[in-house]
This record gives C-alpha cells, structure tokens and sequence, in this order.
C-alpha cells in the first residue's frame, strides 16, 4: 500500500496546489514534496533489500484481459523512488527565486510529473509502465512549451513527437509480448520474463525496446531533440528531464529490455554497446566545443548516459550496479550543474562563457559548491561520480578490452569540459556582466547543500545505496543467464 | 426495437410541432424525444436474442450497445445545437425530425438480419444527411457539399445493390443467417465468383459511408461545407452505425476470411495512410477533423481485418471514444468560429483557436483533452481505443499492420497538437467566448467521460 501512497500523494499535492491559487502555490508545492520524500525514507527504513517486491498492490482494471493495476517497490524501484521524491523537492526549491506566471499550473505540473515517474518505476504491469512511461511526458511538454525560452513551441514539439514515435515501438512490442503469454494472457511484467521467444522474435523485440529507450535517455544517434530541448525549457523542467526522466530510459532497459529478451542482447547487444561508446565520445567532444552553459551540461548529460547504457549492455553485475549509482549520482549532479548556471544567468543575464569570468573573486559560496558538483561529475575519487564511472568502466573492459580502453577516455575529455566550464565562468578578469554578482541566498544554499551533502555520501560510503539494490540485480542477472 | 417505433412517431410528432408560433420547444421536446428513446433501448438488454420484423432485424446485446452510442451521441448533439436560434432561415422543427428519422435508419442498419433491412436502413439514413448537408440554404458551400454527397451516395448506393443482387443470385437469400450458411459450405472446388463479386460490392457501398479510401473523396467536403452540427453528426453517428454492420456482415462471412482479409487489409492500410498525410496539410481545423475522421476509420477497419474475438469490444469502445471526442471538439469547434469570422464566414482555420487558453480556459481543456484523446495519449479513452483494436490485431498474429498503424499515429500527433499549441502557447486577440451552461455540460461530459474511460476502461468492460 506504501506504493499507492506514493504514487497518489504527489497527484494529491498536485491538485491541492493548483485549486489553492497563486500565494501559496509554492509552498504547498514544496510541502507535497517533502512529504512524498518523507513517505519515501519511510519506506526504505522498512524495506528489506532481499524480499523482492513489496509494499504492492495490484487492483484488476481490466479484468478480462489479465491487465491490473499493479504496482510493488523492489530494490531498483527502491533507489530511483528515492532518487525521484529526493530530487523533486529541491526541484520545486530552487524555481522558488524565479518568478514564473501562473506559479499554481507551473508547481502542480512538476508535482503531476513526480506521481508519473514513481508510477514509472513502480509499476509491475507493462501496460501500467507503458501508461506511466507516456503519461510523464505530458506535464513536461507544457512545462517547457509555456514557461521555456524563445523557441520553445518548435523544440518541445520535436521533442515530444520523438518520443512518442519511440515509446510507440515499445508499446507494439508489449502488445505482441502480451500476446505470447499462456491462458487468458496476463501483462504481468514477470511473465514476460518467463516467455520463450524464437531469437529472431526476440530481435524485433530488442529492436522495439531499444528504439523506445534510446530515444529517451537519449542515445547516439537519437539524441537530436535533448540539447535544444534542455536549453529552451525553463531550469525546473530541465531539471525534471535530465535528472529524472532520463532515469526512465536507463530503468527500462534494465526492467524489460535484458531481462526480457536475452538472446536478442545476444545478437545485438554489441551494436547496441558500440552505439553508446560512441555517445559518449562523441557528446564529450561537441560539450567541449560548446559556449552556452546549459547547452554543454545538456551534451555532458548525453556523454554520460551513454555509459550507463554501455554498463547495462555488458550485462554484468558490476555494469548495472554501476549503472543504478550512477543514474543516483549523475541526477544529483546535474541538478546541482543546472541550478548553478540558473543562479548565473539569473544575476548576469548571459550563459555564453565568453561573456563570463571573474564570479569567484565576489563569491566563495558559490564557487565551492559549484565546485564539489562539478568534481563529482568528473568523477574525482570520494564523490559521487567515481563510484559509479569505476564499476561501469570495469565491466565494459570486462565486456570487450579495447571498447572499455575507448569509453575510458570519458575521464579525461570530461575533466576537460567541466574544468574548462568552471574556469571560463569563475576564474579570470571579471567581466562587464558579471559585476555586483551577489554570492547565494538562503534559499539558493538549501538546495545546495543537500545535494552537496549527497556527493559525498555516495562518494565515501556507496554500500548505503548499492546494497539496496544488489540483491534485485543479482536476481535479473540469474534470469538473464537462464 | 422500441427505439425504432418510438423514433418514428416522434419524428413526426416533431414536424408537427414545427407548426406551434413557440420554436423554443423544439430543443427540449427532442432531447426527451431522444431520453425516452434512449431509455427504452436497454429495456431488452441482456434478454434477446430477439428476431423482429419477419426476421429482418436483430436485437441483441451487441447491437443494444452500438444503439446506445448512437443515441447518447445524437443526444449530446442535439443538446448543443441550441435551437437554431442564432438563423432565421433556419427550419428547426424539419432539422430535429430529421435527425430523428435518420437515427431510425441507423438503428436499422446496426440491427439488420437481412440485406434489404441494411438497404433500407443505409438509404433512411443517407437520404436525411443529404438534406442536412445541404441545410443552410443561403450558403453556396453547403449547396456544393449536399450536391457532391447525394451524387456520389447516390453511385456508391448503386454498387451496394448490385451487390446485395448479386448475393441473392448466389445464395437465393437475403438473409445474413442463410449467406453463412452458404459460405461455410463453399468448398474451394465449389467457389461462387458471384458472390465473392456482389460481396465486394457490397462492401464497396458499405466503405463509402464509413469514408475509407479510397472512396472517400467526398469527405473533406462535404465535411468541410455542411453546417458543423450536422458534420458532427455525419462524423460520428453515420460512422457508428456504418461499422456496426460492416462488422455484421464481415462476421456472418467469416468463414471466406482468407477471401476478404487482404481486401479489407489493404483499404485500412490505404485509409490510414490518406486520412493522416491528408490531415498534415490542413489549414482549416473543420477539415482536418474531416480527414482525421478517415485515420480513424482506418484504425476500425484494422480490428475488422483481425476479426479475432476482441474486435466485438474493440469497436464499441473505439466508436465510443472517437465519437465523445469528436462532439468535444467540433463543439468548441462552433463556439470558437462563431465569434471570430472572415469576412462574414465563421473562421474555421487553427488560427481561430490562437490564444484560447487565454480567453475562456475550460474550453481550451475540453479541445485539449479531446484532441489527446484522438492521438491515442494515454489517460484517455482514445488510447483504450487503440489499445484493444492493436489486441485485436494480435490475437490474429498480423503485427505488421500495427507497425503501420502506429507509425500512423505518430503522424496523427503532429496536426491533434497543432491546435493545442495554437490555443495554449500563441498570443490571441482578447475576445470573450460566451458558453450557454447546457452547452457547458455536455461539453464537460464529454471530457469528463473521455478521462473515465481513459483511467477505467474497466467500467465499460463491466457494462457491456
């Protein structure tokens, strides 16, 4: 019943905030979330990472055809549950200092967003997942097309009918999968797992699978929507897309794609692989070359999914591992990344580096916290980001030599974005916009700081988190190797 | 059956009160007309099967079901046509009796046993719709429309009983219960060319009313250039009922599937593929829905190549939802143009929707979620839609049509979002849309009902 709860509080808060009216549509916003983070904790001090999954419900809904609305929180679920009512808050806290018109549709859309992506990681039905997966694109389409930049209509539009045009694959995929369930047919998701497809069946499938999440976390060479669409949208749902939403691809993978269909990894995992290595070189080189901030975190973000995905695809204990922490560590850095060049560009009016420099000189809060976010993204040992780089790296080299020897590069070419990024913008003479930068306000800190607190968690003591998960995904592996 | 007597009389009752000085109580009188009609419709629910008429017509379940839609989508229709108050030349009390006897029709042909029911059934309802078509007299337009819509109906009702002819000449029956019995003795040495001959034809006449390509040329035109509440229901109940009896026939043919399975393939394929690069290239809203219609022909012509055992509900639910967003959206549709016009003419074009969200919020909610409905967005009824005719699909194993399909509905999501952008995102002028509160209801109904059925698809499931 835990995961109702969660599922229904943000839905709650939601419409609680958007009847309220435009005072006190933040704070109700922001109480909705820290009480579904609230539950959340809640629910990971009574969660016991070997039973599988619990807290569920299950409700028939459409009776006849074996479809019910079912729902349970297993180890992954349990960590980008926590993930998602973590994040949300500090989402909702940091749109606090901008000033947005009709503030109680923006709050409650972020809210209605929250309910999907939970709903999204909970589900134990395809076709629930499926209607969660599609119903989240929903409050973050008008999120970015009302509150997003000048070309919003156009970029949001694409990036909507992108990934519409993916999920649709996916669905067509669990339609025949529901279709190859014994009796009266069943969309449980863990009978899909027990299905024995013909491997050309299960190519197709992959194929269906792949293309669904390709697109949205998103892969090379399906990532043409995400940079303009995280430079157009307003911060707060870039937020929401880069450090949630792209969870969704990666989870999908690991929820359906491997363990459904394994002889289909088998015969076209190594593309798949090859494709995200490529991502990740590749985003890594256009981020260097990029001058307006949020545009070179956008490609980084795509540098870095590429290799989660890659982790995924070798199919290791240590690749999907590895994968979980870092989708935990890259959604607190690059909320934390987002945030700051929102705080920038805020005061100075400008994200291209070149019009940027000297912000350090007026600012010593701000310039360590943008530091330790910026480390942990780059990956320095005790933050956030080493733990998960390390295990994914050490499985696509297990996977093939030379693929973990090329994807290994990401270390050096992300230090250089990164490190280029922060000396552009903070060291140097101070430029003419730049002037009377005023360093964080309290409300600023607040978001800060707990994110900061989080990178080096993760970074110093990551058995908190990976051991929620391991038994969950020592359990797929054995299903995989079935 | 009572609904067809009740229908009759009533009809006529309404021409004669189109005597009375008062043209106030037309619109009532005809709601309840329909309430009553309605009601008595599920009276035999769950007892049939009933034989009426020297076994011409059915009553079972089943097309109790289609009945109610038709009936439930005629009477939100007629509840937000407002009287024909706004038009002098206008002719209610003939407008209202009309749509009364062409609902008479509809009835017949969900319900047909017999070929010449469905002929009958086919003409009272096409006969009624060329003269609405062609209502507002004044308007060179609806004169273009009602003309093309009786000349090609005219042709297709041709083909149609050469057909049903030459089934006679093949079976020596027009009873549906006899032409199955004729097909599942047809043995392959024993082919009748004949029939296979008469059943296209048929089936010919059939897709015209039901707009599939490529016979339905007539369409954006006719749609486009008759008054939008009779487009609406064209759209909607000329559909319902269309499909209600292609499924009758193509289910007492089952046993040549192997014969008709590629024909009606291809036509859906065919019609998806012009209803929704068609709706692309649209600049008016009023044609766009007119070639959204043909997509959406070309999803239930999907569930008919199947034929497999959920079809029965596919189509009741895909009437159902198509048919509540469809009133949604041409009713905002009326509002909307009424108050902004061309030249004189309502402005039918995406324009007319810039900045409607602005301007009256709940309408541009109800367009909104009518349109996500039509897109097939989950959370709504539209998606429930697909979903079971893609199940339908399925269950027979032919995956490729859905592949088609789908990538059909991406297309289809392009020209739906054109007019939520319009309303949502771009700046419009500040003029005030007035909503009469009846109106208001049944267009929250709609909405209300479009998101039940999207939530719960369950309910429905219970019901039928």
């Amino acid at each position: 019943m835990l995961t109702l709860l969660l599922i229904l509080l943000p839905i709650a808060a939601g419409v609680i905030t958007l009847l309220a009216g435009e005072r006190m549509a933040k704070q109700l916003a922001l109480v909705g979330g820290l009480a579904s983070l609230g539950v959340a904790v809640f629910t990971w001090l009574q969660f016991d990472p070997a039973a599988g999954s619990q807290f569920g419900f299950k409700y028939a809904w459409v009776a006849s055809g074996g479809i019910s609305f079912a729902a349970g929180i297993d180890g992954i679920s349990m960590l980008l549950v926590l993930l998602t009512t973590f994040l949300t808050p500090l989402i909702i806290l940091s749109a606090f200092k901008n000033e947005y018109k009709n503030p109680a549709a923006f709050y409650s859309l972020i809210l209605f967003m929250e309910a999907a992506l939970i709903g999204v990681f909970t589900a134990t039905d395809a076709f629930l997942f499926y209607l969660f997966f599609e119903a989240a694109l929903i409050p973050v389409y008008f999120l970015a097309a009302i509150w997003g930049g000048e070309n919003r209509i156009k970029v949001t539009f694409k990036f909507f009918i992108y990934t519409i045009f993916g999920s649709l694959f996916m669905f067509v995929a669990l339609v025949y999968l529901y279709y190859q369930t014994p009796g009266t047919h069943t969309s449980e998701i863990a009978a899909f797992y027990q299905l024995q497809l013909s491997p050309a069946a299960q190519g197709y499938v992959f194929w269906a699978f792949f293309i669904a999440f390709a697109i949205k976390m998103p892969l090379f060479p399906f990532h043409t929507w995400q940079p303009d669409t995280y430079t157009e949208s307003p911060t707060a749902a870039t937020m929401l897309l880069s450090g949630i939403m792209l969870k969704m691809g990666v989870y999908g993978l690991i929820r359906l794609l491997l363990p459904i269909v394994p002889l289909g990894m088998e015969q076209w995992g190594f593309l798949a692989m090859i494709l995200s290595v490529i991502g990740i070189i590749y985003g890594s080189i256009i981020a260097i070359q990029q001058s307006d901030m949020k545009t070179l975190i956008a490609y980084s973000s795509f540098a870095h999914v590429g290799l989660m995905a890659a982790g995924v695809f070798s199919s290791s204990l240590n690749g999907l591992q590895g994968a979980l922490i870092q989708m935990l560590a890259h959604g607190i850095n690059v909320i934390g990344l987002f945030f700051i060049v929102d705080i920038i560009y805020s005061r100075t009016k400008t994200r291209y580096l070149d019009q940027l420099g000297g912000i350090t000189q007026s600012t010593p809060h701000l310039s360590v916290y943008f530091m330790v976010l910026l480390l942990g993204s780059v990956a320095l040992p005790l933050t956030n980001g080493f733990v998960g780089e390390f295990l994914l790296l050490s499985s696509v080299f297990q996977y093939k030599g030379w693929l973990g020897a090329v994807a290994g590069l990401t270390i050096i070419l992300g230090s250089v974005y990164m490190l280029r990024l922060f000396q552009k913008s903070m060291f140097g003479p101070k430029s003419k916009w730049v002037e009377g930068f005023q360093d964080l306000t309290a409300s600023e800190r607040a978001v800060l700081l707990p994110l900061v607190i989080m990178v080096f968690w993760i970074g110093i003591y990551p058995s908190t988190f990976l051991k929620i998960t391991e038994p969950a995904v020592s359990q797929l592996l054995q299903l995989v190797n079935n | 059956m009572y609904p067809i007597i009740l229908l009759s009389v009533f009809g006529v009752v309404t021409l004669f009160l189109g005597f009375s000085k008062s043209k106030n109580i037309l619109l009532p009188s005809t709601l309840l007309f329909l309430a009553l009609a309605l009601g008595t419709n599920f009276v035999e629910w769950g007892k049939g099967p009933f034989l009426y008429f020297y076994d011409m017509l059915r009553v079972d379940n089943l097309t109790l079901a289609f009945n109610g839609i038709v009936l439930i989508s005629a009477f939100m229709i007629v509840a937000i046509s407002g009287g024909f108050q706004d038009n002098a030349d206008a002719e209610p009390a003939e407008y209202y009796g009309l749509m009364l006897f062409s609902l008479v029709g509809a009835i017949m042909m969900i319900g047909f046993d017999h070929l010449i029911m469905l002929f009958i059934g086919v003409e009272i309802l096409s006969v009624a719709m060329y003269v609405l078509t062609g209502s507002n007299k004044r308007n060179l337009r609806s004169n273009e429309a009602a003309l093309k819509y009786f000349l090609m109906g005219a042709f297709a009702t041709g083909f149609m009983l050469f057909g049903m002819t030459l089934l006679y000449g093949a079976t020596g029956s027009f009873q549906l219960v006899a032409i199955q019995g004729f097909t599942s003795n047809m043995s392959a040495a024993s082919q009748s060319y004949i029939f296979y001959a008469g059943l296209l034809l048929l089936l010919i006449g059939m897709l015209f009313k039901v707009s599939a390509a490529p016979f339905h040329f007539w369409t954006p035109d006719v749609y486009e250039g008759a008054p939008t509440i009779f487009t609406t229901f064209m759209s909607t109940i000329v559909k319902t009922a269309g499909f209600a009896a292609l499924f009758r026939l193509l289910n007492h043919t089952f046993a040549i599937y192997n014969f008709w399975w590629i024909v009606i393939a291809a036509i859906a394929v065919l019609t998806l593929l012009v209803g929704n690069i068609g709706a692309t290239s649209q600049n008016s809203f009023k044609r766009m829905l007119a070639y959204s219609g043909i997509s959406h022909a070309g999803y239930l012509l999907i569930a008919l190549t199947a034929l497999s055992k959920p079809t029965q509900n596919a189509i009741i639910f895909y009437s159902l939802a198509y048919s509540l967003s469809t009133i949604a959206a041409f009713g905002v549709l009326m509002l909307v143009s009424k108050e902004k016009t061309i030249e004189g003419q309502p402005n039918e074009r995406y324009e007319a929707f810039n900045g409607l969200a602005k301007q009256n919020p709940l309408l541009a909610f109800v367009l909104a979620v009518s349109m996500l409905s039509l897109a097939g967005i989950p959370l709504t009824a539209g998606f429930w839609g697909k979903f079971f005719i893609f199940t339908s699909a399925a269950e027979r194993g032919i995956m490729w049509i859905t592949v088609i399909a789908v990538l059909m509905s991406t297309v289809g999501i392009y020209y739906y979002f054109r007019v939520i952008i319009s309303s949502y995102f771009k700046e419009g002028d500040t003029v005030k849309i007035r909503v009469a509160p009846f109106y208001q209801i049944i267009l929250v109904l709609a909405t209300f009902l479009t998101i039940l059925f999207g939530l719960a698809p369950g309910i429905f499931e219970k019901l039928i």
